[in-house]
């Protein structure tokens, strides 16, 4: 039997030298039903291409690096399986709603300053000295925030976010979980200081409930689901007299 | 030129590197530190440990039983003052961790919870699910975003450390966005680059462990102690490597040969599943090689089975290694058991490093996994090297932040040529090299299926020597590679290039380390020398480079303190 191939068309981009992006076409073995999108990008990389750009690292869903579109659908490449593709060709792209750095490397900068704008730390009004020992934490506690807490900063969900792909302005899902993620921790006292940031107007308002965001997640967070509790927050904490634990 | 001068620099961006950050700023808030790594942090393989990091935390566990696991672990190779500084620091470092917001698991009061690991003689290994390496970085990470003094130098890319008047003066970094070359100088300089396990062709590590710290530091004169220790995990997913962590043994997973037999009761009949990595990787290769191994697609495996827990305890305590089973393999944990064999997994070798993280050479500090303060010996029990990479960075970040609050900067001159030559060496070795005709892609397989072969979970003096003799051809073949690349945007293949570089550098290391200690110590397995001789190798090895191909190797004292080398048995 002849040995089978796949097709897989990557987008090519460098800036010292192209003007537009554009698409490259690669016929590789798919030697192993096993192979991922990301075992083809590494094929060409080692065998056909030396030139093609991308990140990755951990290959097992957990880095966050190798986020791609992938016909169309923002993927985390090391677990989009080229059996569920073959025998149609893939076309593999950098995430979009970015600016493209190199090929499918994209700039992420945004979000590392949209990250650091949440104040994503523990606040405390007094600093829990560490002779005291550990917080008492219960699992009911901690099943409060912890999808929140399971966010490996892909940035699928930014690439499927319309509203950003609009306004980059525009805090975004993981952002605004990340933020949930410490304002629902029994141990943080800081949601005051980062309601002025979530609940502006590029904060959660400018969310148009798509829900994009939680269907793309790889693991399983909520996204949309921590817009709305936090402009439900934001409401409460202006109608009524008293508030979170914090007061 | 102009370049960027700091009081501490730090290479590398995970656990411990940003543990030494926030240690420095913690030692003198007046002190300005740079982060360089060529991921962003939160992409550090950190994020890929699973099962927990242990600590004394419980009335009923002490510092002596978890250094003396600790040490009988290491097959008496650790220095034993190490180990006793380190059990005492490593619960203060998890409380550290509880109040920064990790979500550690809790017991039914709220306090943080325990699971066995292997080779512990108690609970004591805290965890995250099983995701704790990943909650662990995401934590520090995230309060390391607080501190205006740590600044980042994200997708920088380290290739030489700045040596001036015998002291570390800073590195040279490619700035992989732009391309350009930069000296970013500092008074103090931490190694903190994680492991090596891409030398291998089978290995847990990500595709960003290429041992870049280590060959720097070995570059620079110091010596790389017991590369011959390298870590074999029993339990990696077939085809890919992917860890399956040992908390499925200590939450009460079976490992199963092909006639469903408990293997282990041949080999650590006490123990069982909590045996020690390097003892239970052997007897899983000895079951492969005598035939009761299942046979796969990708090579023989065994079965690791926690059908017996039930679902609920799985999705408690276990829930990504469901998610990795029904994603990775189309299997779900709860119903069908788990195909596994021996996987690199860790180097226990590195910078030679004393226990406060400082090597030979003045202002040069190595932390984590790409150093060798001596903790880990010829074998590293699960779960002590999360703690090692918050306890040894902690302390390097203190001791490299004491240095530079009482040491004057560098001057420009130095440096400015020191970064002229290496950007000369780099751009006249790769970017605008002519001519070649060796793939890097080819010639890093072949380094890593002869790293299997030759240096794997047993060893012999014939396949030593045959892979010091693969290795140095490849060496030769490397001379001539081609770049393809000339971009000087985010040039993966030049990074690629200077990886592969790192790594073949280390590589021979290991390959002549491992041929010189003719004795079986921890994970170092010599088929014709099967038994431990502390009269003749109870002593750390240490590789300096040389002008020939070979490393010089030399040896020192391993210290013993209160616990005297005895018979491990389990």
């Amino acid at each position: 039997m002849a040995e089978k191939r796949i097709t897989i068309r990557t987008t090519r981009f460098d800036p010292d030298k192209d003007k537009a992006p554009r698409l490259q076409s690669y016929d590789i073995p798919f030697a192993d039903e096993s192979m991922v999108v990301l075992d083809a990008l590494n094929h060409i990389k080692a065998h056909v291409d030396g030139s093609l750009s991308y990140r990755w690292s951990c290959r097992m869903g957990i880095c966050g690096s190798c986020g791609m579109m992938v016909n169309g659908i923002p993927k985390l490449t090391c677990n989009a399986f080229l059996r569920d593709y073959w025998p149609r060709s893939i076309t593999v792209e950098p995430l979009s709603n970015f600016p493209i750095v190199r090929d499918l490397v994209i700039d992420m900068e945004d979000f590392m300053h949209k990250l650091k704008s949440i104040k994503p730390w523990i606040i405390r009004k007094q600093e829990y000295p560490l002779g005291a020992g550990e917080h008492r934490q219960t699992m009911d506690q901690i099943d409060e925030f912890r999808q929140f807490s399971e966010c490996i900063n892909c940035m699928l969900c930014y690439a499927a976010c319309p509203v950003y792909g609009l306004n980059n302005e525009f805090l975004g899902p993981a952002a605004t979980a990340l933020a949930r993620r410490y304002n629902l921790d029994s141990r943080d006292q800081g949601i005051k200081e980062r309601l002025p940031v979530i609940a502006d107007a590029e904060g959660v308002w400018e969310c148009s409930f798509v829900g994009e965001c939680s269907v793309v997640c790889p693991k399983g967070v909520d996204p949309a689901k921590a817009i709305q509790q936090t402009k439900l927050d934001t409401t409460m904490r202006f109608v009524l007299p008293y508030g979170n634990r914090d007061e | 030129m102009d370049f960027e001068s700091y009081d501490v620099l730090v290479v590398g961006g995970g656990l411990a590197g940003i543990r030494a950050a926030i240690a420095a700023v913690d030692a003198n808030p007046r002190l300005s530190i740079a982060m360089v790594s060529k991921v962003y942090p939160m992409r550090s393989h950190t994020v890929s440990a699973e099962g927990g990091a242990a600590a004394v935390l419980r009335p009923e566990d002490s510092y002596e039983t978890h250094a003396f696991d600790t040490i009988k672990g290491s097959d008496y190779l650790a220095d034993q003052d190490v180990v006793e500084a380190f059990v005492r620091e490593a619960p203060i470092e998890i409380i550290q961790m509880e109040h920064w917001g990790c979500p550690w698991s809790r017991d039914s009061d709220g306090k943080i919870s325990a699971r066995p690991f292997g080779g512990m003689t108690t609970w004591r290994t805290a965890f995250a699910a099983d995701k704790t390496g990943f909650h662990m970085l995401h934590t520090v990470f995230q309060t390391s975003l607080q501190f205006d003094q740590i600044h980042r130098h994200d997708e920088a890319f380290a290739t030489k450390l700045l040596i001036e008047d015998s002291r570390c003066v800073g590195v040279v970094a490619i700035d992989m966005r732009t391309g350009r070359f930069e000296a970013i100088t500092a008074k103090s300089v931490i190694l903190a680059t994680g492991g090596l396990g891409r030398v291998y062709a089978f290995s847990t590590n990500g595709n960003i462990c290429t041992g870049d710290g280590m060959a720097l530091a070995y570059r620079a004169g110091v010596g790389l102690k017991d590369m011959e220790m390298v870590q074999f995990h029993p339990t990696g997913l077939p085809y890919t490597g992917i860890l399956i962590t040992e908390a499925v043994r200590g939450e009460g997973g079976y490992l199963l040969n092909k006639d469903g037999e408990r293997f282990l009761k041949r080999y650590v009949p006490n123990k069982m599943e909590l045996g020690p990595r390097d003892i239970i990787s052997r007897a899983m290769t000895t079951e492969f090689e005598e035939g009761r191994g299942f046979d796969g697609p990708h090579g023989k495996y065994m079965h690791l089975d926690v059908r017996h827990l039930g679902e609920e305890v799985i999705d408690r305590k276990l829930p990504f290694m469901r998610e990795l089973g029904r994603e990775f393999v189309g299997i779900d944990i709860v119903k069908d058991p788990i195909p596994v064999r021996p996987v690199q997994h860790y180097m226990m070798g590195g910078v030679d490093a004393d226990i406060s993280g400082a090597t030979p050479i003045v202002g040069l500090y190595a932390a984590g996994e790409c150093a060798n303060v001596g903790l880990n010996g010829g074998n590293r029990l699960g779960s002590n090297s999360l703690s090692e990479c918050l306890v040894f960075g902690a302390a390097a970040g203190r001791a490299a932040a004491e240095h530079a609050s009482a040491t004057r900067a560098v001057g420009a001159n130095p440096v400015d040529a020191l970064l002229a030559d290496e950007t000369r060496r780099i751009e006249a070795s790769f970017l605008d090299k002519k001519g070649g005709d060796e793939r890097i892609g080819t010639i890093r397989e072949e380094m890593q299926h002869d790293m299997d072969a030759g240096a794997g979970v047993f060893r012999t003096r014939e396949g030593l020597e045959k892979l010091t003799r693969q290795l140095g051809s490849l060496r030769d073949r490397f001379e001539k590679i081609k770049i393809e690349d000339s971009s000087r945007t985010f040039n993966t293949e030049l990074t690629a290039a200077l990886e592969l570089d790192f790594m073949l550098e280390v590589a021979e290391t290991i390959a002549y380390s491992a041929l010189a200690r003719e004795e079986s110590r921890g994970a170092h397995a010599r088929r014709d020398f099967p038994d431990r001789d502390d009269a003749k190798w109870l002593k750390h090895t240490l590789a300096f480079r040389d002008d020939g191909p070979a490393p010089r190797l030399e040896y020192g004292d391993v210290r013993i303190t209160n616990f005297k080398p005895q018979a491990r048995t389990y």
